[in-house]
């Protein structure tokens, strides 16, 4: 029964009514002349799973290390829990972090590194003891306890660092590329872990990673980052299937563009004039565009049908050669090449073995898809 | 060959600069003194072959390190000596902390300029900088005068001639050797793990005690005893802004050989001296080598 009741959708987001637990207004940071933040209002409800996701030095530790408290906004403001926080100092801030480079103490072995944060708050003794073991259980490090940060492995390094940032149960935890170093295995594991703590818990989690899976895996909202901008804050399957930019449709996942010029038909029917030689494409689209206007047709590999034959009815149809074949086991992605040169991905299940496969190098094939199947966006 | 030669070449070194030598005195310090040239015997005579080094040997005893357990001057210096290094040495550490600290948190392009400040005394001849100590304690010196200008004091203090100028003479001379060794470590340090304590709780000063002073240790521990060692003979400073109240062992060293030209007592001295030195020498080295260590 209790099940019923928390399984309703959790989107404080959409409630105008709902008090956000984190708000950056208008945060600006800057290092010397070089904008690291530039002018980002963000919203972070309690109870949030919130991944920020983004290429290399768009400037995610920047917004965690301003929520710990080791930078401040140079511009705007950020309020925790509705007080400005611009002068809590680190040590009195609900927030714990687990940093990207770990910085777990060499001179400690790894339950005292756990520990740590627990002794500050002069916990009794049993029950520190019983949290730390609690800890590395959880993140199967009973073994290492007595060693030093030096005398494990890289992996087990990161986990020493999320078992430190959890052990203080805080009210919001950062976690900046919590599970980059563990095999395939053990981050799924860890994600389901973190998950279930969240759940248990109510902990609020902003994680950094690089890797789309996890964020589409764990987070309740995925934030878009790039150059210090936000280019999309939405769920993760609004982020996958609704893009609002190419540059979010090309980053989350594998992508086909094809850029053209739209033309309205009717209601929200385009009719896109993309390449000479070849047919129009039909697409539809919330949004409207005017008659010419350059468009991005995106549509995501999975949603391309490919087939020997030409289809009878389909809204959008290409003709090409079979220019490479990606096998990732479960799936397999053909490059298919138009007779204008433009490649276009089709992703189909491999249902059969390889050797039975239906498609192979320089075979020429079909490509179809729905009018519904892409996102037309305009930049 | 090759590697027969290159372990070769620091024995042959320690052989040559050290054992020799220690060889040398340690047979000093069993012979007798002497109104002779050296002034001790008995000398070892090649010639008389066999015969000659038994009668050489036998001659040998154990005479003046007895003496020492006698005369109380001995142990006293000796204990003076452990006492004034110890202090100093602690008196080194507490101005030479924070000025090693200073550094490594100082902007990285000042860093350079701070370090030559450091080094920059050791231009100049380490004895002149003593003489011009005397002249700043001295009753008539600048350190008084500015005091009694400023009204602090209605009298010179009597400052040159006390082991509070020791302490000062030896604070200022062995400073480099406790702010090189804390600064390496201190600027090896790893800003994070600053951050990480403060995230999990602790107080500036808390991050300070729990991480920055346990992790700055081997460097600690390097420079007080790069100072403690050299102190505990030192024999400058001592003779030169000490008084007679001022007892160390270099000095009691010094005038045993020079003014009482006992060789052999100043040779058992020396022996003795080596053999308390060797304590803090190996547990020395056995922090370099934790160090050396846990940095692989
Ligand atoms: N202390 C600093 N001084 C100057 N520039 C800085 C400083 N800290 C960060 N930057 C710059 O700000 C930008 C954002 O850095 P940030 O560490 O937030 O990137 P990131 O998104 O976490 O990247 P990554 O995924 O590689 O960790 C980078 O271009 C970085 O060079
Ligand atoms: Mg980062």
């Amino acid at each position: 029964m209790g099940d019923i009741v928390s399984s309703t959708v959790f989107e404080p987001w959409t409630d105008p009514q709902a008090e956000p637990l984190i708000r950056f207004r208008n945060v600006t940071k800057r290092f010397g002349s070089f904008t690291a933040i530039d002018d980002l209002t963000l919203d972070i409800y309690e109870k949030e799973f919130f991944a920020l996701l983004g290429p290399s030095g768009c400037g995610k530790t920047t917004m965690m290390r301003m929520l710990a408290g080791f930078e401040n906004p140079t511009e705007g403001s950020i309020e925790l829990a509705g007080r400005d926080i611009a002068n809590v100092p680190p040590n009195k801030r609900a927030v714990n972090m687990m940093f990207q480079s770990y910085a777990l103490f060499p001179h400690l072995n790894i339950w005292d590194n756990i520990a740590f944060g627990l002794r500050r708050d002069k916990m009794p003794k049993v029950d520190l003891e019983a949290r730390v073991e609690e800890m590395l259980k959880l993140t199967r490090l009973e073994k290492f306890a007595k060693r030093k940060p030096h005398q494990i492995s890289g992996g087990q390094r990161q986990r020493v660092a999320l078992a430190r940032s959890l052990a203080k149960a805080p009210k919001l935890l950062l976690l900046d590329e919590p599970l980059g170093a563990l095999d395939k295995k053990l981050r799924q594991d860890t994600q389901f872990e973190l998950m279930d703590i969240q759940e248990k818990t109510g902990t609020t989690f902003v994680i950094v990673t690089h890797d789309q899976e996890e964020a589409m895996t764990v987070a309740s909202r995925v934030a878009v980052m790039d150059e210090g901008h936000l280019m999309q804050v939405a769920t993760p399957d609004r982020i996958y299937e609704n893009p609002e930019s190419v540059y979010v449709a090309d980053f989350i996942g594998d992508v086909n563009i094809i850029q053209g010029r739209a033309s309205a038909v009717g209601g929200e029917t385009y009719s896109i004039d993309w390449a000479e030689g070849q047919g129009q494409l039909t697409a539809t689209s919330a949004t409207s565009f005017d008659n010419g206007q350059t468009c991005h047709l995106a549509i995501r590999p999975e949603k391309v049908t490919i087939t020997a034959d030409r289809p009878e009815v389909a809204d959008n149809v290409v003709q090409g050669r079979v220019h490479d074949i990606a096998y990732l086991g479960n799936l397999s992605t053909y490059h298919v090449e138009l007779p204008n040169g433009t490649i276009i991905k089709a992703q189909t299940a491999n249902t059969r073995r390889i050797s039975r496969r239906s498609f192979t190098w320089e075979d020429p094939v079909w490509l179809s898809w729905t009018a519904t199947a892409g996102v037309l966006l305009a930049n | 060959m090759r590697r027969a030669v290159l372990i070769a070449i620091p024995y042959a070194w320690l052989l040559a600069l050290f054992l020799v030598p220690f060889g040398i005195v340690l047979k000093i310090s069993l012979s007798d003194t002497a109104i002779a040239i050296p002034p001790y015997v008995p000398t070892l005579d090649l010639a008389e072959g066999w015969a000659g080094f038994r009668a050489f040997l036998s001659e040998l005893d154990f005479e003046n390190f007895v003496w020492l357990t006698e005369d109380d001057l001995y142990w006293k210096a000796y204990l003076s000596s452990l006492k004034i290094a110890l202090i100093s040495t602690i008196f080194t550490l507490l101005v030479g902390y924070p000025m090693a600290y200073g550094m490594a948190r100082a902007p990285e392009e000042w860093r350079p300029t701070l370090m030559m400040l450091v080094i920059l005394p050791f231009w100049t001849s380490f004895l002149i900088r003593v003489y011009a100590w005397m002249g700043i304690l001295s009753n008539e010196g600048f350190l008084n005068q500015a005091l009694l200008w400023l009204g602090v004091i209605g009298e010179p203090l009597a400052l040159l001639n006390t082991n509070t100028a020791v302490y000062i003479g030896i604070v200022y001379t062995y400073l480099p050797f406790m702010i090189l060794p804390i600064y390496a470590a201190l600027d090896r340090l790893d800003g994070s793990l600053i951050e990480a304590a403060e995230d999990l709780g602790c107080s500036r000063l808390q991050a300070f005690w729990l991480v920055t002073i346990p992790l700055s240790r081997p460097g600690i521990i390097a420079g007080s005893f790069l100072v403690f060692i050299p102190v505990l003979g030192e024999f400058v400073i001592p003779s030169l802004l000490g008084g007679s109240g001022t007892l160390m062992i270099g000095k009691v060293l010094w005038e045993e050989f020079f003014s009482n030209r006992d060789w052999p007592v100043a040779s058992a001295v020396a022996v003795v001296l080596l053999l308390i030195l060797v304590i803090p020498i190996v547990l020395f080295q056995r922090n370099q080598q934790k160090q050396a260590e846990a940095e692989q």
